[in-house]
């Protein structure tokens, strides 16, 4: 069995730490909407600002990291193979078909995964990033005379803010999900706590790669 | 030997100043800050057997005293509103005791003057303005009932044949003691507005004489011991912050010394500026919406006096098995029923209703006309909207009534109830009489039928101010069924009748669907798994 170092210190301590804000995000978000009353509206919203603007920083670190490392390539989009990985996910994972994507360090992400991690970066995110900046400073906005936010409702600025959150929500369930998925169901768990992935079989070329890591596949 | 003696001078000196700063400390603090004791005064060394006379005293050195206070609300009871609307108290009905009309020689002991008895009072009598009732410090100072705002000197009978004896009042005394303006003196009438102690306000009753901090942190007697004036900055006897003229939302900083101001100096910013909160920046983002009295005064009627929120003149009349007019008390021994008056319903320690106000009060006057509906008639009601650019969120009394009005020419009723007369309400319990005398006195028809209809009158809340430690907190607001959940036309987070009900539908049919899917799908590979062992 082959073992690959996949995700990098800095990598995984970033994705604990978001999954951790996000998800306290999500708890003390909805006690705001008013969904249930958990930890009392005034220290809700208090530790939803503070875990807001931790959050902003491990993203700006993030996005520099991405930037400065070129991971921010495992997330181009591809549809090669996505439609192996779809038939593996809907039918193959039934049958002990072998999954058809390998992760190689240049390449951690099976299609369907580069697809759903765009989309919470290039939509989700930056949708709760802005509308919840505005948010918090919704009196500045108002106050300004700037074209097209001074007039913002705060009602409308909550209303993208509560969608996005529910998006947030739904990706969330699915990627706890989709994080069994692997030969055991701690597997993939376990390499994004450790970094290694176990791989039973050496990465071939048959299963097809993403367009961003063709070097992966010549060494 | 020299320097010995001259370190002895030198601390001797020392001790000599420092003895002589110490002594300065409590002189200063006794030293009067007035220039004039009034004690000395040639004037006022006479015996006065009138008020007028005392006031012709005060107007040899205050020579334009009166003329200053000709001009004022106190003396007029008159202001005409920027709508156009003629207020003051002598023009408007309320849903207490209604109307000072034919009941001046009972209720216009609180006017600013002597002998306001009816129609005929002279206005531009300079020696008719009574100084001490504002000035008095003695405390001793008393205008009885009835009297027309005419104060007793000698001991009288009042009513006649009442055997019930009026003690004079040693105007010399009080003249020679006059000062400045207090709680007392302001609360004498203030704090008795509609009858009795508290029942009108609500945030005003003899409790503020002297509040501890939790009732009224700037009031405190042990504290900041504000006067009525420390807020009302009076200059040339005109009062600011008259609910007539109301500031709903103050936009300006707070005033400092060397600027002109033109702007109210009464309201909390005129103090405290724009961004008061220090330690919770947050909660300035607050006050564009809310005005500070929102939060800041979480109740009323927190002093233990208690205020009317009802009055039911409908149920009047009543007499007990004595044959004598029924009163009623409940458990704590407040009057809750006379036969004068007929229910109220008390309160204390009120949460207010909360509105949006933009400073406009319209007003249903004698002349307006009125249906008996479902819907009560606004004695007076608070203008503002959420979107008007103008309003904050103010705390509010929302006094309800029941009260006489002619339903032939559907106006509100003039009742003569004071007077020992054949037609006073109060003595007689006959409403045809009392309303056709008080029609009468402002030349509106009346056509003989007495009928009852619903009223609500709307009073702001702006004082018993509390620590800040005993205001509201968020949740208070920011739930459903909180304190703002019927204002209309703001967001307020927490509020589910603000929530986009398809938004919350969708979002969380999303999040189901996604589990279900999940699960489904898990109990697939887990069936899968399972067969294949």
């Amino acid at each position: 069995m082959a073992r690959i170092y996949i995700f990098k210190r800095f990598e995984r301590f970033w994705h604990w730490a978001q999954a951790a804000l996000i998800i306290f995000m999500l708890l003390t978000g909805f006690e705001i909407h008013g969904t249930y009353a958990l930890f009392g509206w005034e220290k809700a919203a208090n530790l939803h600002t503070t875990a807001a603007w931790t959050l902003i920083g491990l993203w700006l670190f993030a996005i520099f990291w991405h930037f400065t490392t070129g991971e921010w390539k495992q997330y181009i989009p591809t549809t090669r193979n996505i439609i192996a990985v779809m038939k593996y996910y809907s039918v193959g994972i039934f049958t002990d078909a072998p999954h058809p994507f390998r992760a190689t360090q240049l390449s951690k992400h099976n299609p369907l995964q580069r697809l759903a991690y765009l989309v919470v970066k290039l939509f989700i995110n930056p949708l709760i990033w802005v509308s919840g900046l505005l948010y918090l400073y919704y009196n500045d906005l108002t106050a300004s005379k700037i074209a097209g936010v001074a007039g913002l409702k705060l009602g409308s600025i909550a209303l993208v803010h509560t969608a996005a959150a529910f998006m947030m929500l739904a990706f969330l369930i699915g990627h706890l999900y989709l994080s069994t998925t692997g030969h055991t169901p701690l597997a993939h768990i376990k390499a994004m706590i450790s970094g290694w992935e176990d791989q039973d079989e050496p990465a071939r070329e048959l299963t097809g790669n993403g367009a961003g890591a063709p070097a992966a596949r010549a060494s | 030997m020299r320097t010995g003696i001259f370190m002895a001078a030198v601390l001797a000196s020392m001790l000599l100043v420092s003895a002589a700063h110490a002594a300065s400390d409590p002189d200063s603090a006794k030293l009067s800050k007035s220039t004039s004791d009034h004690t000395k005064f040639k004037a006022l060394q006479q015996e006065f057997n009138s008020g007028p006379e005392v006031t012709k005293a005060c107007l040899s050195c205050h020579t334009e005293a009166s003329k200053q206070l000709h001009k004022t609300e106190h003396w007029k009871w008159e202001y005409r509103s920027p709508e156009g609307q003629l207020l003051g108290k002598k023009n408007v009905i309320n849903n207490f005791c209604t109307s000072i009309r034919t009941n001046e020689a009972a209720c216009n002991i609180c006017h600013i003057g002597y002998g306001w008895k009816d129609d005929t009072f002279d206005f531009t009598s300079e020696v008719n303005v009574d100084c001490l009732v504002c000035h008095d410090t003695t405390g001793n100072y008393k205008k009885p009932a009835g009297l027309a705002g005419n104060v007793v000197t000698k001991a009288m009978e009042f009513p006649p044949g009442s055997g019930n004896i009026i003690k004079p009042i040693d105007l010399k005394k009080i003249a020679q003691a006059v000062g400045k303006t207090s709680r007392d003196t302001c609360g004498a009438c203030h704090f008795y507005g509609g009858g009795g102690d508290g029942v009108k306000h609500g945030d005003m009753d003899s409790s503020l004489a002297s509040p501890d901090q939790a009732l009224d942190v700037h009031m405190d007697a042990l504290g900041l011991n504000f006067a009525c004036a420390t807020c009302h900055m009076t200059e040339g006897h005109q009062v600011p912050g008259s609910r007539y003229a109301p500031t709903a939302q103050d936009k300006g900083d707070a005033h400092v010394r060397g600027k002109e101001y033109t702007s109210n100096p009464t309201t909390c910013q005129a103090c405290h500026g724009q961004a008061p909160h220090k330690k919770i920046a947050k909660l300035n983002d607050h006050t564009d919406k809310v005005a500070c009295q929102a939060c800041h005064i979480p109740k009323f009627a927190r002093g233990g006096v208690a205020t009317k929120m009802s009055w039911d003149w409908s149920t009047g009349g009543k007499m007990g098995p004595d044959g004598k007019p029924l009163i009623k008390k409940d458990a704590k021994g407040h009057v809750i029923y006379t036969a004068a008056k007929g229910d109220f319903i008390l309160g204390e320690n009120v949460v207010p209703d909360y509105q949006w106000f933009n400073g406009k009060v319209g007003y249903t006057l004698f002349s307006d006309k009125v249906e008996k509906s479902d819907q009560p008639t606004r004695i007076n009601h608070f203008e503002g909207s959420a979107g008007d650019g103008k309003s904050l969120i103010w705390p509010v009394k929302i006094m309800r009534g029941k009260q006489a009005f002619d339903p032939v020419n559907k106006r509100l009723a003039v009742v003569h109830t004071a007077g020992n007369d054949d037609t006073g309400y109060w003595t007689n319990f006959n409403w045809e009489k009392a309303v056709a005398v008080g029609m009468a006195s402002i030349g509106a028809p009346f056509s003989g039928k007495v009928d009852f209809v619903t009223t609500e009158s709307t009073w702001p809340i702006t004082h018993m101010v509390a620590p800040a430690k005993d205001a509201l907190r968020c949740h208070d607001c920011h739930a459903s069924n909180g304190r703002l959940e019927k204002v209309p036309g703001i967001y307020i987070p927490g509020r589910a009748s603000d929530h986009a009900g398809w938004l919350d539908t969708a979002g969380w049919a999303l999040a189901a669907l996604t589990l279900l899917g999940v699960l489904g799908h898990g109990l697939g590979r887990v069936i899968v798994s399972k067969r294949n062992k």
